[in-house]
């Protein structure tokens, strides 16, 4: 194991996650009112209802596909009898699936900030990190699952990759595990966790405020301005004559 | 029964003459900024026109506002909470900058720096949005006075059933202005739509505001105000509205659009209401019967059981003798002559509105001696220039008997006071028609003619020795965002009072 090896497998990731739980008690202390979608509807609507929900959709179940696969140990899969071409059938197809729409989201979305003359001013220079991150890693991704999964060799990395990223989070590390993964798949994490570095500094933090309470809401909210005085104390009309407005008489 | 108290306006629309000062006041104190170029929280529309937003009334293509499901059951027109959140990703309903205006500025500095030539340098239009020269085909007031409508006032959504009636020739042309702000309804609907939970009605005075920073952009609010009252503030990505200048209210002072009105058509007051009613209310099955249903729920400020509710309700002894001498009150429920925006929208609007009684004497026949007498307004009250309809579709949810009442109460009170300024005599007999005393008419003349500024505008002060956080939390992030308190114990030591959400039965 070189230091190299520790330094992007091990230490990259406990510094990224610093960042990123530091990053996101930091903005919303600090940042409430910038901490929003930004969205841009308000500008051009006809794109973005596809664009946004083939990415949005997509990237939802690209997400729950990579919950599966790298949280998820393959022990237990097992367990309840899911055998590993089973899985990796399914994790293939519908991991292509759900990459493909992501990805056609994406270029939908990228050609619209990039061809209209309305969208293009919004764009903040974290922004363009963010969206090349984004590009790069939906296309190493594709190509690891297409590629590599479903048209190629095929790579088991639940033993490997899965094992190594929840053994950061057991603060005990394995960087050998990832050190002898393809290179497909070292660049896709490398990368990823420049972005999680990135996510409270960007807009990406409207992920945190999906709205699923929404649900189970009163639909009209009251606030009040003043503390109700506790019972018992004597009316704050009479301790306070002169408060009444001089005009009305 | 739980009575609040809920600040209301009311526009005599008869005094508006179309100055626009109320929208340039307004947007000199609020909007003035970047990304809320294009947002007017006031602003005054031509009728007929289409609007601003375009065909805002139009609740077919919009979605807002509320309506009866099969079960008689009150939904947000635009769908239930769930499919809320399926569509968050784009909002279908959500009105484009275009269908607003696309906000300019010119580009002043050419008329300095232009070399010299046979003709002067034109200072062209540049988008805000874009930067780009714009070549302006809508903008602000694009159909100020009637601008454009023999080929646009037909699309006005108000036209509903008139089409074949109005012509849009000079000779018959009719129009009048349409002042308007956020109604800080009694059951917002914006409210109901924001997922956050950033949007709230005030329990002091019943005021609508956005918690900026809660507002997560989600753009909800913006779709599901059917009067298109809410905006989004495109560089800062967060919803604004009208605040009904609080500020200025919790002192005791008229809003400043009611502040600068140059027609003194704006009248300020508070209702008292029972809030434990408002679902039964809007739930109403016959849209025609929403403002009897809204009248309802305005609690008689005299009745000495109301009273001591209100009292029971934490409502200062001052906030009620202003409701009891609310000029809002006196002309929606007394007097009957101030009229809802679209009560069918259900959101229970609280600003109202006093019908325009168009050019009367016109339309009175002559007598066989070729005199006219303008006291006859009763048989005229059919052939006012502005049809009885069209007034309808906007003030009574399509029921012109409503209208028609209303115009005769005012037709009465004109021909009252005519009478009683000219001959000195007092005719009991017009008042007696129409339902009201002569005392009444007096008082309503008083009222909509000659009321001086503290009888238009009766808005008491907020308590301020209940609220004693607000001046510690000066300079804080906002005061609906976090209530400091002074802590019991220890008055050095500031407390966090949590933002308390209360359901409503």
């Amino acid at each position: 194991m070189t230091s190299f090896e520790i330094i992007i497998w091990t230490v990259l990731p406990y510094v990224a996650i610093t960042i990123f739980i530091v990053g996101h008690i930091w903005r919303y202390r600090k940042d409430k009112f910038g901490w929003t979608s930004r969205s841009s509807q308000l500008q051009e609507k006809k794109i973005l209802a596809w664009g946004s929900n083939l990415f949005h959709y997509g990237a939802l179940a690209a997400i729950g596909g990579h919950v599966i696969g790298i949280l998820i140990p393959q022990s237990w899969t097992q367990a309840v009898g899911i055998s590993e071409s089973l899985y990796h059938n399914f994790s293939a197809y519908a991991g292509a699936i759900a990459g493909l729409v992501t990805f056609v989201g994406l270029v939908i979305l990228l050609y619209r900030r990039i061809s209209n003359s309305r969208i293009g001013p919004t764009t903040t220079s974290v922004d363009l990190v963010v969206y090349s991150l984004l590009t790069i890693l939906i296309i190493l991704g594709l190509s690891m699952t297409i590629g590599v999964n479903l048209l190629g060799p095929t790579y088991n990395y639940r033993p490997t990759v899965g094992v190594w990223f929840r053994d950061i989070f057991l603060l005990n590390p394995h960087p050998s595990l990832m050190a002898n993964a393809p290179e497909l798949y070292q660049l896709h994490a490398f990368l990823a966790w420049f972005l999680f570095a990135l996510w409270p500094f960007s807009r990406l933090v409207h992920v945190w405020s999906v709205p699923v309470w929404y649900i189970g809401r009163p639909y009209i909210l009251y606030r009040s301005r003043y503390k109700t005085p506790p019972l018992g104390e004597p009316s704050l009309v009479e301790s306070y004559p002169n408060t009444s407005n001089p005009k009305i008489d | 029964m739980k009575i609040m108290a809920q600040v209301g306006m009311v526009m005599a629309l008869d005094k508006c003459i179309g100055c626009h000062t109320c929208s340039v006041t307004c947007k000199q104190v609020w909007t003035n900024r970047p990304g809320a170029e294009y947002i007017w929280f006031n602003d005054v529309e031509t009728k007929p026109g289409i609007g601003y937003p375009k065909r805002w009334e139009d609740q077919v293509n919009n979605k807002g506002g509320w309506k009866l499901n099969k079960n008689q059951k009150l939904k947000l027109a635009s769908g239930g909470r769930f499919s809320k959140l399926l569509r968050i990703f784009s909002n279908p309903n959500l009105p484009i900058i275009d269908d607003y205006y696309e906000p300019w500025t010119y580009d002043y500095e050419t008329l300095t720096t232009a070399p010299v030539s046979k003709n002067g340098p034109v200072a062209t239009a540049h988008s805000a949005l874009t930067g780009k020269e714009l070549d302006l085909q809508w903008g602000p007031n694009w159909e100020d006075d009637l601008a454009g409508a023999p080929t646009r006032a037909l699309n006005d959504p108000n036209m509903a059933g008139l089409e074949e009636k109005v012509k849009m020739s000079y000779e018959q042309a009719f129009m009048f202005y349409l002042p308007r702000i956020c109604e800080h309804c009694m059951n917002p609907s914006c409210v109901a739509s924001c997922p956050s939970g950033a949007m709230y009605k005030r329990e002091e005075d019943g005021i609508v505001l956005v918690d900026q920073q809660q507002c997560r952009g989600w753009r909800f609010c913006v779709s599901g105000c059917p009067y298109k009252k809410v905006y989004f503030n495109h560089k800062t990505s967060k919803a604004e509205k009208c605040t009904f200048c609080y500020p200025r209210v919790e002192g005791g002072q008229p809003t400043i659009c009611s502040e600068t009105c140059v027609g003194r058509i704006r009248f300020l007051g508070i209702v008292l209401y029972d809030v434990d009613k408002i679902n039964e209310a809007a739930s109403t099955k016959d849209p025609t019967k929403l403002l009897d249903a809204q009248l309802d729920l305005f609690c008689d400020p005299f009745d000495p059981k109301v009273i001591k509710q209100a009292e029971a309700d934490n409502i200062p002894q001052d906030w009620i003798q202003a409701a009891q001498k609310s000029p809002v009150y006196a002309l929606a429920k007394r007097y009957r002559v101030a009229l809802p925006l679209h009560p069918e929208f259900r959101t229970l609007p609280m600003v109202w509105y006093v019908p325009p009684l168009s050019p009367v004497l016109e339309v009175i026949e002559p007598e066989k001696d070729g005199s006219t007498d303008p006291d006859n307004v009763f048989h005229a009250i059919d052939k006012l220039r502005i049809p009885i309809h069209y007034l309808a579709n906007l003030l009574s949810a399509g029921d012109d008997e409503v209208i028609k009442n209303v115009l005769k109460r005012l037709g009465a009170l004109r021909s009252f006071e005519r009478k009683r300024q000219l001959s000195g005599t007092i005719d009991d007999s017009l008042g007696a028609q129409v339902g009201l005393g002569s005392a009444d008419l007096d008082d309503l003349y008083q009222l909509l003619a000659i009321a001086p500024y503290d009888r238009r505008y009766v808005l008491p002060i907020a308590h301020r020795e209940r609220g004693d956080e607000l001046l510690l939390s000066q300079g804080t992030c906002g005061i609906d965002f976090e209530s400091i308190s002074v802590s019991k114990d220890n008055p050095q030591k500031l407390e966090s009072v949590p933002i308390e959400f209360r359901r409503r039965k």
